[in-house]
């Protein structure tokens, strides 16, 4: 691979990456969320096995073969069942922050990213640490949406996207974390989601909802 | 046998929770998660007099390490396991659950002391963090046990919050090892705390700093420590009691634990005082923020989980503190609480059965109507509190004499502040449950089986422990100065 296809195809996925966190935060139906999660799962794949091509290390390229399994297939086909066919539940009815509002953070969230990863940068200039604040970005956008939706499915989705961004940040600084490490982190993640899908069936047997303002029983 | 003792500590809990899928929660199986505890505390033990005997030991490529920090905190782990795990025949029958929830509460005991042993005994810092998020995923089944609208809650509460605070603790980890690889050091290496202590002083000052500033706020969140707290009252007063024993006793010790071994990395890097400040904003808000909500406080499960903020706070004061003697009250401290906690958490697992409720006025007059278990509850609560001959008492004064000593004093003289509050908003609502004339309104006689002998036989077994760590720490001592002096900071 040439160095400025490299560079312009890091780029390019890295742009995918972060245009997927911010199509979350436009779309209010929790099937336009997951599909962008499918999307950035892709992405995220895309920029590990960019990295692997460039760098002819079999190891990263398998690796970003089960990263897409997992993050384009596996996670959002969880999260897609976990929505489940209630009507009522298709859409985030009334989000904390607007659609309007969201979209401003997102580009105040991009500055902040730019600024805190200053000093990552820094230490080891490169096209892969170049991209590291999409990656620090995509990280601050998983926790927004964390915060402002009020579905229980939402949440799962920005715990995703959140790890997404982690995961990235991973790769673009230090092109993995040894493999045993990798491994269980993604273990634990696939964990994490299950448990989360279990508990959404039980809330909305127990509740009849999944919205999680119903959630205040427990309050001093 | 070194890597017998290391692996034992995984392989006990798991062959248990391996018995409680095959044979389900009988009364046999049940007794068996104690027998495999009690070896586990046997284990702790063997690994550290073989620590202090010949120095750290490791195995398979040093993913797992044990060195006198390690042997400290699964000693405590296997003390708070055995305890909790001896209680909990008692608390299930008491609470007539079915044979299929029951065989789950066994295997997820299990898997959650597993994974506590994993992480403290981690020789690598994400394999310590694999561990630590498995404990809240374990937990998580644990903490909505009970099925109600409330354990639901916490249930959800609990994995999301702490899933996000550790996503963070990971970034923080991630970027340590960014720096640890800058640094010159190899793939297998630039993960393996003891390595990258070793050459803190060639890490990248600015991005370590974001890397443990990081660490501290996923990590602690784990621990208690603002601002990503609100998970615990929660979660801690809606598990089973034995969990909340457990989660209360000794999970928050386990991430405090890995905030000591980024202490080490950072102190070496980037000097004492920028791990200071962050340990003393967090402490003071924390310990601020749960003498505010113990004043007042109605629900006996939540006042002891709050308390276990406060004592969390303690902590972190002391490691800001730094240096041999706090460190060592720290980890004196570590144990103390775990173990009273402990008994106070089972005890108002029995005041839950016999009162049907968690209010504090429920509960009325309890020394008249049950004796036994009042006194275990209130002795259990003063043993907290720090008044002598518990281990409490001894391990405050530590912190209190060494923060002085270090030069943050006022810090100091504020946290003691705070905890005095919380001390006088415990003991005010402990009276009110145990004292005082009985709820008119309230239930005549106590409901299901009473607190007998055999029920009440762990709680004291604790108390007993936390009274004799209090009057000679001599058997622990040596261990506990071995484990001060890797966390101390070097001058």
């Amino acid at each position: 691979m040439t160095e400025t296809g490299y560079v312009e195809a890091l780029d390019l996925a890295a742009g995918g990456f972060l245009l997927a966190a911010v199509g979350m935060l436009w779309r209010r139906e929790h099937t336009a969320m997951v599909r962008f999660l499918a999307a950035q799962g892709i992405a995220l794949a895309a920029m590990v096995m960019i990295l692997g091509l460039y760098r002819s290390d079999r190891e990263l390229i398998a690796v970003a073969v089960g990263l897409g399994a997992l993050r384009a297939g596996l996670l959002p086909w969880l999260a897609r069942r976990a929505v489940g066919t209630v009507p009522a539940e298709q859409r985030e009815t009334r989000p904390v922050v607007n659609i309007a509002a969201s979209l401003v953070s997102a580009a105040v969230l991009a500055l902040l990213g730019y600024a805190v990863t200053r000093p990552l940068v820094e230490l080891a200039p490169s096209p892969a640490t170049q991209v590291l604040p999409t990656a620090v970005t995509v990280v601050l956008i998983g926790f927004f949406v964390l915060v402002t939706r009020r579905r229980a499915i939402s949440q799962v989705v920005g715990l995703l996207v959140l790890d997404n961004g982690i995961t990235a940040a991973a790769f673009l600084a230090t092109s993995g974390v040894p493999l045993i490490v990798e491994l269980g982190v993604s273990f634990d993640l696939l964990l994490v989601v299950l448990v989360l899908q279990l508990l959404t069936v039980r809330l909305r047997t127990a509740f009849g909802t999944t919205d999680l303002d119903d959630l205040r029983e427990l309050r001093d | 046998m070194n890597t017998l003792l290391l692996l034992a500590p995984l392989g006990l809990p798991l062959a248990a929770a391996v018995g409680y899928a095959l044979a389900g929660w009988r009364p046999w199986t049940a007794w068996s998660g104690v027998a495999t505890t009690g070896l586990l505390l046997a284990v702790a033990a063997g690994l550290a007099v073989t620590v202090h005997r010949h120095g750290p030991i490791e195995t398979l490529d040093g993913l797992l390490r044990a060195d006198a920090l390690s042997s400290w905190m699964l000693l405590v782990v296997g003390a708070v396991a055995s305890l909790a795990c001896w209680a909990s025949p008692a608390y299930l029958s008491a609470g007539h659950a079915s044979p299929r929830r029951s065989r789950w509460y066994g295997i997820l005991l299990q898997l959650f002391i597993a994974a506590m042993s994993v992480a403290v005994l981690a020789g690598n810092l994400g394999v310590l963090w694999v561990a630590i998020e498995a404990t809240t995923i374990v937990t998580t089944f644990l903490v909505g046990h009970d099925r109600t609208r409330t354990a639901l809650e916490a249930a959800w509460k609990y994995v999301v919050i702490c899933s996000a605070a550790i996503a963070v603790a990971f970034l923080g980890t991630m970027l340590l090892y960014y720096a640890a690889r800058n640094a010159g050091l190899s793939a297998d290496a630039a993960l393996d705390w003891r390595t990258v202590a070793d050459h803190a002083s060639a890490l990248d000052p600015g991005v370590t700093r974001i890397a443990v500033g990081l660490a501290v706020i996923g990590f602690g969140a784990k621990a208690g420590l603002v601002p990503l707290h609100a998970w615990l009252p929660d979660a801690h007063s809606q598990a089973p009691a034995p969990v909340s024993a457990l989660m209360s006793g000794v999970l928050l010790a386990v991430a405090f634990y890995a905030l000591l071994r980024f202490k080490v990395i950072a102190d070496a890097a980037l000097g004492v005082g920028y791990l200071r400040a962050l340990l003393l904003v967090l402490a003071l808000a924390t310990l601020a923020l749960a003498a505010v909500l113990l004043l007042g406080q109605r629900d006996y499960k939540r006042m002891l989980a709050y308390s276990s903020m406060e004592h969390i706070g303690l902590m972190a004061v002391g490691v800001a503190a730094g240096g041999r003697l706090a460190i060592t009250a720290v980890l004196l401290h570590i144990g103390g609480h775990g173990m009273a906690k402990t008994v106070a958490f089972l005890g108002s697992g029995h005041i839950l059965r016999s009162e049907g409720s968690t209010e504090i006025t429920a509960a009325r007059g309890l020394a008249v109507r049950a004796p036994l278990l009042a006194g275990v509850f209130g002795l259990a609560v003063l043993a907290l509190l720090g008044l002598p001959p518990s281990v409490v008492f001894a391990s405050q004064l530590g912190i209190a004499r060494a923060g002085f000593e270090s030069g943050i004093g006022w810090a100091v003289a504020v946290a003691f502040g705070l905890a005095l509050v919380a001390f006088a908003a415990i003991a005010a609502g402990t009276g009110r449950m145990l004292l005082g004339p009985a709820d008119p309104g309230g239930r005549a006689s106590p409901a299901g089986p009473g607190f007998g002998v055999a029920a009440a036989a762990p709680l004291v077994a604790g108390l007993v422990a936390v009274m004799v760590l209090g009057v000679a720490a001599w058997p622990v001592s040596s261990v506990l100065h071995a484990a001060a002096g890797i966390v101390e900071a070097l001058p």
